[in-house]
């Protein structure tokens, strides 16, 4: 009735993001922005978007908080038992496999859209996963609201055999690209470069956007409600506490 | 300005008015940016009919009286439309015969006034434009959207491109670009669009406008990239993965 | 926006009823037809209305002293989640002590300021003197209530000096209600502003007897340090307000104006 009329109901709140990753010469990179969004509001200026999946692999997320988390967090577990029993390194292609049947068995009702790497015996690996399930496996790949701001950087600027500090700066002026164009991503750059058997968790890589104004003065706030009476006077002074005659309550 | 009539038009019966709800044939994205010398501007030639790429040599790149440049995405019949009207406004100001000519400033506030009427009408011109051009050593380059909203930039971009070019033009476009900087980093956004850009074809139009006058290039092609290993065979070493 | 969400809900209906009502009674009501008709016309204006929210143009902050006048707004002009340009200027001087600061749809805001700089320049030729800054403020009611029925998508603040040299500031919404206030905020940062002046500027309530002057207490250079406050503080949790704010200062001596960066993010 009232989408007739032209009003649309909300549909499920999708947080802005950035977020990417590549292949370099020899591992995986990760990048993230660190804006939290409700809406127009900044929720969170300064919160982490790449998830801890295994020792070797990293996965970072777009869509909603909750659910990015609660899905991470759920196939890590899985892949730390997998680990006990099998007693090898997690593959990527495994994380992979679990996501997708999760998102998959969900209709894309759990709202994440996941850039997965990592690196495994079998080598680097690069996957982006979207809310229905579907993967794509990539030599470069973005996600989020702002990944269009981020693909045209890599779109012009990626090649293959790109060394560490390469990578880490294209990934970098990547996620920078969506931080200042793009309305839902914001704040900071977080990166986590991952090798053959080593990983460097950068957090807060960059800081492009301090605060641009503070009075030199500050502010004053008045002070809190005004207390109108301290004296205590105490209950029994104001009624009469009668005893009624016993044993209702008991037996 | 608007009349009471026509801004009353709630109030009116418009039953029987055929307006377009939905474009046809439409264009993709335009960029537009100043260089040194004056506006460059780049489009391709492609004319999709819904998802399909039904024509391949439209011109989205046209001459306005004697200093604009306009561009245009959108519905192309819309755009047709548009450049009629533009003929009759350069002809109507011809005839005054007083030497004076219309300045691109003038041509986008008359463009500005033509999409936000119709749209006000519920009859919009479904097409986003940008218009560029120089005048006593002017430049100038603003853009009209389909619903009326319009602005001047350094540079500016519609569609797909406000996303795909607009990032790129941010971070390299300079005020002292050189005519062949300036074609490169067109090149690079239209290259950028025509990966990412489903409905973009590989056959563009660049055109330039300064003080001496137009010049719109020839159809061209870009050369493009497609030989990464990982495209070649993405699952190697990774058995399994569906 | 939240305010203008709140508003476009219940407005909109109201102009569903109110049309359909009217045009009833003039035709001696003539059927189905032209009921529906108008009924796909008022969906039309809230389609229309709904897609106008995308094209937005942000916050803006006006403060009265008492010789002086602040009106500031943001420079960023964005369609959903992108940018369009990062240096739109939406203050506006309509005379020479009147200055209109407006969020809302751009277009609209382009449609209005020039209609009102036209009615100016006829008020000029018929009068021979500069419009006051309350008479422009009945003025721009008038004209934003002359489009009741399919309203210009427009929330602006007006700020300027009276006849006594006194600062004023006139806070309106998208039809023509308009209320003279010691300061107001309008458009996304609206919300984040607003309690931050109340706590900081406390203006007496209207209420009072006898009445008490609604300007503020700050000195004018106290005034300005409070708004770029206001424009960084709201930079930091909106995301359509930023790159820079532009401010302007009436006071008996004329007109100042300054820009200040904001976050870009």
């Amino acid at each position: 009735m009232l989408t007739k009329k032209g009003l649309k109901s909300p549909g499920y709140l999708k947080t802005g993001t950035t977020i990417v990753g590549l292949i370099f010469e020899n591992g995986v990179i990760l990048g993230a922005d660190t804006r939290a969004t409700e809406g127009p509001i900044v929720a969170d200026k300064n919160c982490e978007k790449i998830h801890y999946m295994a020792p070797n692999i990293y996965c970072c997320g777009a869509g909603t908080a909750a659910d990015t988390e609660a899905v991470t967090d759920n196939i890590s577990s899985q892949l730390k038992l997998h680990r006990y029993h099998t007693g090898r390194e997690s593959r990527v292609v495994t994380a992979l496999t679990l996501l997708k049947s999760h998102l998959f068995r969900y209709q894309g009702h759990v709202s994440a859209a996941l850039v997965l790497g990592g690196v495994d015996v079998t080598g680097p690996h690069l996957h982006t996963i979207y809310p229905h399930g579907s993967t794509d496996t990539l030599p470069f790949a973005t996600m989020g609201s702002g990944s269009l701001a981020a693909m045209a950087i890599f779109e012009s600027e990626y090649r293959e055999g790109l060394t560490r500090d390469e990578g880490v700066n294209l990934v970098t002026k990547a996620i920078c690209s969506g931080i200042f164009n793009d309305l839902g991503s914001g704040s900071n750059v977080d990166v986590c470069v991952i090798e053959k058997g080593k990983k460097e968790y950068l957090r807060n890589h960059l800081t492009p956007n301090p605060r641009t104004y503070i009075s030199s003065k500050g502010y004053t706030f008045s002070k809190k409600t005004e207390v109108l009476l301290t004296k205590i006077t105490p209950l029994k002074e104001l009624v009469d506490v009668v005893q009624v005659g016993g044993d209702a309550m008991e037996e | 300005m608007v009349s009471p009539q026509t801004e009353n038009s709630l109030l009116q019966s418009e039953g029987d008015l055929q307006r377009t709800q939905y474009p046809y044939v439409t264009g993709t994205s335009v960029i537009g940016i100043k260089y040194k010398d004056g506006i460059l501007m780049a489009a391709d030639m492609g004319g999709s009919y819904g998802s399909t790429i039904r024509y391949k040599s439209v011109e989205r790149l046209k001459q306005v009286g004697k200093h604009s440049l306009i561009g245009a995405s959108g519905e192309i019949s819309d755009f047709q439309e548009i450049l009629h009207y533009l003929d009759e406004l350069i002809l109507r100001d011809n005839m005054w015969d007083d030497g004076n000519s219309l300045g691109p400033k003038e041509v986008h506030n008359y463009l500005t006034r033509v999409m936000y009427n119709r749209r006000n009408k519920f009859d919009p011109l479904w097409n986003s434009l940008i218009l560029g051009g120089v005048k006593n050593g002017q430049k100038y380059l603003g853009s009209v959207s389909m619903i009326g909203v319009h602005f001047e930039d350094d540079h500016v971009a519609t569609g797909f491109g406000n996303h795909l070019a607009r990032p790129i033009l941010r971070e390299e476009w300079r005020e002292d670009l050189t005519f062949e900087e300036g074609v490169k980093l067109l090149e690079k956004c239209m290259r950028n669009l025509l990966y990412r850009d489903r409905s973009a074809v590989n056959k563009l139009q660049i055109a330039k406008i300064t003080e001496e006058g137009l010049t719109i290039s020839q159809p061209y092609s870009l050369k493009t990239f497609w030989n990464f290993a990982a495209f070649q065979n993405p699952t190697v070493g990774a058995e399994g993965s569906w | 926006m939240a305010s203008g969400h709140g508003w476009f809900g219940s407005g909109c209906f109201c102009s569903l009823g109110g049309v359909g009502c009217h045009r009833k009674r003039k035709d001696g009501g003539d059927g189905e037809d032209d009921i529906s008709f108008l009924l796909q016309k008022a969906e039309n204006v809230g389609k229309e209305w709904k897609k106008m929210e995308r094209k937005k143009i942000k916050t803006c902050v006006a403060i009265a002293g008492a010789d002086y006048c602040v009106i500031a707004a943001d420079t960023r002009m964005s369609t959903g989640y992108s940018i369009l340009t990062r240096d739109y200027s939406k203050i506006c001087k309509l005379a020479d002590k009147s200055f209109m600061a407006s969020s809302g749809f751009q277009a609209d805001v382009k449609a209005l300021q020039k209609v009102l700089s036209s009615r100016h320049l006829i008020y000029q030729h018929q009068h021979n003197k500069q419009m006051s800054c309350p008479a422009m403020a009945q003025l721009l009611s008038n004209t934003l209530y002359y489009k009741r029925f399919f309203p210009y998508y427009a929330f602006n603040v007006l700020g300027g000096l009276d006849s006594e040299g006194k600062g004023c500031v006139f806070t309106y919404d998208a039809v023509g209600s308009y209320e003279r206030v010691g300061y107001s905020a309008q458009g996304s940062g609206a919300t984040l502003i607003t309690p931050f002046l109340d706590n900081q500027l406390k203006s007496p309530s209207p209420l009072l007897l006898p009445a008490k002057d609604a300007v503020t207490p700050l000195s004018e250079a106290e005034a300005v340090d409070l708004v770029k406050t206001c424009f960084s503080s709201a930079t930091e949790r909106d995301i359509y307000t930023g790159d820079s704010v532009e401010i302007i200062i009436l006071n008996g001596k004329g007109v100042r104006h300054e820009t200040e960066q904001l976050r870009r993010d």
